[in-house]
């Protein structure tokens, strides 16, 4: 599969990766050779195979509905580089 | 069921507007879907975010059991297929109100499948509006705008709190089946007690996708609105939009597949995102939770445990009290409506109960904006005043002033009639009396009346009931009304 520049900037601007313009030659050349190797895959036949969405052989556990977490707002926006009245402050986005 | 065809006039023939919706209920849970924080309304600012919520490194989610729960048994209720395997997805995106940077959400495989939904119309019509799906995820938290000029302030409480997303099929015709298919389906969240319904705290919200066509042709190019809290909004943004479009394609225009907001304030629709922007969400099943598995047994125990729901007990309501469909609909709108009215029921008239309680509680209540659960005049209490009519102690039209009263003090019937002296009077000799007065005060139509004149039986009872301050027994009234006239 080949991808070109435009994919791999729409890609980027999605995940929200900056890439400079000289990069996005390789960096396209890197992503479609990688691709291709996966392939392969695609040769082996699955017709008859579920998907598998998980490698596990377990359960999914679950919990019972309690209140027993929470209350630690300053701990929450301890990281953030701007919060006040523990609200996070970010640059103004309005879509 | 009738056909009905919901067609709207534009300028060059008629159009049909087709409606699907996505409806975001909030489980009604203590804590959230993947951690153990609260999932209450209206705390501190980042007072109920854990540190899964809040998106930090090597933090894994685990499900909470009532909301899976709680998501089987809203299915089973809109009669739906339950999965008895599904996925949990990531939905990626970027958003500051979006810590993780995705969003657990169930894409390919969801909880609950196909089920169908029985939506009564004001205009006097039955509509069977599809059910696609029913699945569950996490709710991001808040963003506020106008808090600041240049910064935006961002709570995470909300982040995390399940939500099940039900979208219908493209089923909807017209603002009022919209309309009509949300009350419906807050009625059963409401009656299963897996969603509070709350539109105004946003447990309730909705996405609407509207799109307009000619009649017989293929489905036109659709617009979604986003986030509509009432269903007031709903319906006014869907007029609003089908509108547009009609005029924009009659206009020669064609429609682009965008996103729109609603604004209550000016009542239209604006877009909110341009096409090149337009999201790819790269959906993959999440790595940090297996597959949902359930026991079909479990699933076969909910549905058994599952209330009686607003059709049939409506149609109850027809059977085993004898009331009107549309009295049985008002009375079974909301379940505690339905407990108040067999409350008030047990032994006694079930008809005047249901006109009690539809005509003057209810109007009351809708006057004061309180819910019934709310009411100071509890179902006990009204079932007195109701027996104070019945045992002839006091007139209609006097009790009417009695629950007036009982609405604002939460008083006791009897001690109203009492303190305010509304007994009736049933003492033959004393009403005799009356009766007797007005007789001798108005002679000439005592005259007229032995002539034939049969209508002025009114005007006689009306002039006792004024005499007596309206505190006559009326049959008893009218009775020896004529027993005097007669002789």
């Amino acid at each position: 599969m080949d991808l070109d520049k435009e994919t791999v900037a729409s890609v980027a601007k999605l995940c929200r990766i900056e890439i400079q313009e000289q990069d996005l030659t390789p960096m396209a050349q890197e992503l479609s050779n990688i691709l291709s190797w996966i392939e392969q895959l695609r040769e082996v036949d699955v017709s008859s195979c579920e998907p598998l969405s998980s490698v596990v052989e377990a359960e999914l556990k679950m919990r019972d509905d309690t209140v027993m977490d929470g209350d630690l707002a300053e701990d929450v926006v301890g990281n953030a580089p701007d919060s006040t009245n523990n609200y996070f402050l970010v640059p103004k986005v309005i879509e | 069921m009738v056909e009905v065809k919901n067609f709207v006039q534009g300028e060059t023939g008629e159009w049909e507007v087709i409606i699907g919706l996505e409806v975001h209920a909030q489980v009604a849970s203590q804590s959230k879907l993947f951690s153990g924080a609260s999932a209450k309304f209206g705390g501190e600012p980042n007072s109920q975010v854990s540190l899964v919520d809040a998106g930090m490194p090597g933090m894994l989610p685990v499900i909470n059991q009532y909301c899976v729960e709680q998501a089987v048994r809203t299915g089973l209720a809109l009669g739906a297929e339950i999965n008895l395997v599904s996925i949990f997805d990531r939905k990626n995106y970027f958003y500051p109100d979006l810590p993780q940077g995705y969003q657990i959400s169930q894409y390919s495989d969801p909880i609950v499948g196909r089920g169908d939904l029985l939506v009564e119309v004001d205009s006097g019509y039955t509509r069977k509006i599809g059910i696609t799906r029913l699945h569950l995820e996490q709710d991001a938290g808040k963003s506020m705008h106008d808090q600041h000029p240049n910064k935006t302030f961002v709570d995470l409480n909300r982040s995390g709190i399940a939500l099940m997303e039900i979208v219908t099929e493209p089923d909807l015709r017209s603002a009022e089946e919209a309309g009509a298919f949300m009350a419906k389906l807050r009625a059963i969240l409401r009656y299963v007690g897996t969603c509070d319904g709350n539109m105004e705290e946003g447990s309730m919200r909705c996405d609407a996708n509207v799109s307009v066509r000619r009649p017989g042709e293929p489905y036109g190019t659709r617009c979604e609105i986003k986030n509509l809290n009432s269903i007031r909004f709903l319906m006014r943004a869907i007029d609003y939009e089908s509108g547009r479009q009609v005029r924009l394609i009659e206009a020669g225009g064609s429609i682009d597949q965008e996103t729109r907001l609603f604004n209550p304030d000016l009542g239209e629709t604006k877009s909110m995102r341009s096409k090149e922007d337009s999201h790819d969400y790269r959906y993959f099943p999440d790595p940090d939770l297996l597959p949902l598995r359930l026991d079909s047994d479990w699933v076969a125990g909910l549905r058994e445990r599952l209330p009686e729901l607003p059709d049939a007990k409506a149609e109850r309501f027809v059977k085993h009290y004898e009331l009107t469909e549309y009295d049985a609909g008002v009375l079974t709108s909301e379940t505690e409506r339905a407990t108040y009215f067999e409350e008030v029921a047990k032994g006694r008239d079930s008809k005047q109960v249901a006109n009690w309680v539809i005509g003057e509680l209810l109007g009351r209540l809708n006057r004061e904006g309180i819910s019934i659960e709310r009411s100071k005049v509890g179902a006990a209490g009204f079932g007195k005043l109701l027996d104070l009519i019945s045992q002839g102690v006091v007139s209609n039209s006097l009790a009417k002033k009695v629950l007036d009263e009982m609405f604002s003090t939460g008083e006791e019937a009897a001690v109203i009639v009492e303190r305010k002296g509304f007994s009736q009077v049933s003492d033959e000799k004393q009403i005799e009396k009356y009766v007797q007065k007005v007789l001798d005060e108005n002679l000439e139509k005592v005259e007229e009346f032995k002539n034939g004149k049969d209508k002025l039986l009114g005007f006689f009872v009306g002039q006792v009931m004024k005499l007596t301050g309206g505190k006559a027994n009326p049959q008893m009234v009218n009775k020896i009304l004529r027993d005097l006239l007669s002789k």
